[in-house]
């Protein structure tokens, strides 16, 4: 039997008293309380410390569990990656602390702007990735610039009195419908977009043309109508 | 009235891979193929595969049921199998297609995906060949190869479907299970120059609600898909299971309804299904 008292956890236990994490209520070294220890160990390797979002590798598997939905379902899901725009500048002529103040303020406007059911993820030093379960190919340019917007908006302080206004580039990308792709081919389409907002001047979003479904309306007319006869 | 093969008695283990003439793939070189395919999860295709096997294997066919949904397999879930070694291993050298090919309920053999395949869900060549290769190992021991396919219409998908003879669409009357069925059918007929396809309906809420809905389908197909001049595309109604409580209790209990409900009447379908495909 595992003796839990045996267990080197004295790292585990600091890491986490050092993120803020609770420890778990169950008596000390019992199974609840080390299934508690573990548990808050997880979460916080799956968080970005300095923005709270998820980070890069919880990231791509919330991407490849919706590959895999997408592929089962046929419903549209969207990925979006963004950028903010000219970082490197903010950290060079304000100093890294401001950077990371930037960031925090990016990271928590997207997060109002996006549903629940949505991740956002930051996925490098300033580059952030959305996925969005259930977006259908209409909503995806509104949401892109709805999320351009609100980052634009926003007026950050940087220091007493100073204040900093942002700007992301964004580019997407749908899951294709049917199709068991990759999440690794998903973020390149949407890479490849993001990199065309850029090119196109920044402070942008750019959507791949979304291919039409295989069913057109006028197929899927002609295909229920005898069962739509038959309700009737 | 077993007629699995016992995967002992037949040739020598043979890792995968070792060279060794690959035999004649035209019609008379072995195994008739057939894939299950739908478009739309969660229409019953591998209920129907699994059925359909146990119906073949009850005419003495010896029938092998291929896992083809190498992402997210559910063979072994719905014949209660906890297989130690699966495709997964033959690709990986780690087990012989004969080790890997195991007898399931209802007198047929299996080949399963097992998890560990997510890694060979996108269609590379080495999957391609990987797969082609035991397809061509197996056919001359079985009368059937069933490929049960993934849902949608990835590559992995088509591809599975490519490596068989003839096709079955399993479709519900759903809205979305037609429209996915009949968007798998247009892609077989464009990509694959399918000139005819077997269709079952599952679920079926009355008698004759099939052939309702395969006219329905191939009018839109005749219409939108077309033919070039001289040449059809048949579908053809191999099936109509209706939606009924044993079906619903055999697959809550894992279990096949041509072994423990043989006298239902979705039994009976698939029976009628089984003796349509040997003609």
């Amino acid at each position: 039997m595992l003796d839990a008292r045996r267990l080197r956890l004295d790292l585990a236990l600091q890491l986490l008293q050092q993120a803020g994490a609770l420890l778990p209520e169950a008596e000390p070294y019992s199974e609840a309380w080390l299934q508690g220890i573990m548990d808050a160990l997880c979460d916080l390797s799956s968080k970005d410390a300095l923005t709270g979002l998820v980070n890069r590798r919880s990231f791509e598997m919330a991407l490849a569990r919706e590959v895999d939905r997408v592929a089962r379902s046929g419903e549209p899901a969207l990925l979006l990656v963004l950028d903010i725009d000219h970082f490197k500048a903010v950290n060079d002529t304000y100093g890294h602390a401001a950077g990371d103040l930037v960031i925090q303020a990016v990271a928590g406007a997207l997060n109002q702007v996006v549903r629940p059911m949505d991740t956002v993820a930051r996925v490098g030093g300033e580059e952030f990735a959305i996925v969005l379960p259930k977006c259908a190919a209409g909503f995806g340019a509104t949401v892109a610039e709805r999320l351009r917007e609100r980052v634009a908006e926003l007026r950050i302080e940087i220091a007493s009195g100073q204040t900093l206004a942002v700007t992301v580039s964004l580019g997407g990308a749908f899951a294709p419908q049917w199709v068991r792709s990759s999440s690794l081919l998903w973020m390149e389409r949407a890479d490849r977009q993001l990199y065309r907002a850029k090119a196109e001047g920044r402070n942008r979003a750019c959507l791949e043309n979304q291919v039409d479904s295989l069913v057109s309306a006028e197929e899927k007319g002609m295909l229920f109508a005898v069962t739509q006869q038959e309700s009737e | 009235m077993s007629t699995t093969p016992d995967p002992a008695a037949s040739s020598p283990a043979s890792p995968l891979g070792a060279a060794r003439p690959a035999p004649k793939t035209g019609s008379r070189a072995g195994a008739r193929t057939l894939a299950v395919t739908s478009g739309k999860g969660g229409v019953g295709k591998t209920f129907v595969t699994a059925n359909l096997a146990a119906a073949l294997a009850l005419r003495g066919q010896r029938v092998l049921v291929l896992d083809a949904d190498l992402g997210l397999a559910n063979l072994d879930v719905v014949l209660n199998l906890h297989p130690k070694l699966t495709l997964h291993d033959v690709f990986t050298e780690k087990a012989t297609l004969d080790q890997a090919i195991l007898p399931a309920p209802g007198g047929f053999s299996v080949l399963l995906a097992g998890s560990g395949m997510v890694e060979y869900s996108r269609l590379t060549p080495e999957v391609r060949d990987k797969l082609l290769h035991i397809v061509e190992m197996v056919r001359p021991r079985f009368d059937w190869i069933l490929f049960d396919t993934g849902a949608g219409i990835s590559d992995v998908v088509l591809f599975s479907i490519s490596m068989a003879a003839d096709v079955l669409v399993v479709a519900t009357p759903e809205p979305t299970s037609l429209t996915d069925a009949y968007a798998t059918i247009k892609v077989l007929a464009t990509q694959q120059d399918r000139r005819e396809v077997g269709l079952l309906v599952n679920q079926a809420n009355r008698v004759g609600e099939g052939k309702l809905i395969c006219g329905q389908l191939q009018q839109v197909l005749q219409r939108f898909v077309g033919a070039r001049p001289g040449q059809s595309f048949k579908l053809e109604l191999l099936g109509e299971v209706k939606s009924d409580q044993t079906v619903r209790q055999a697959v809550l209990k894992r279990q096949l309804v041509l072994e423990h409900y043989p006298g239902s009447d979705a039994a009976q379908a698939i029976k009628a299904l089984a003796n349509k495909l040997l003609g």
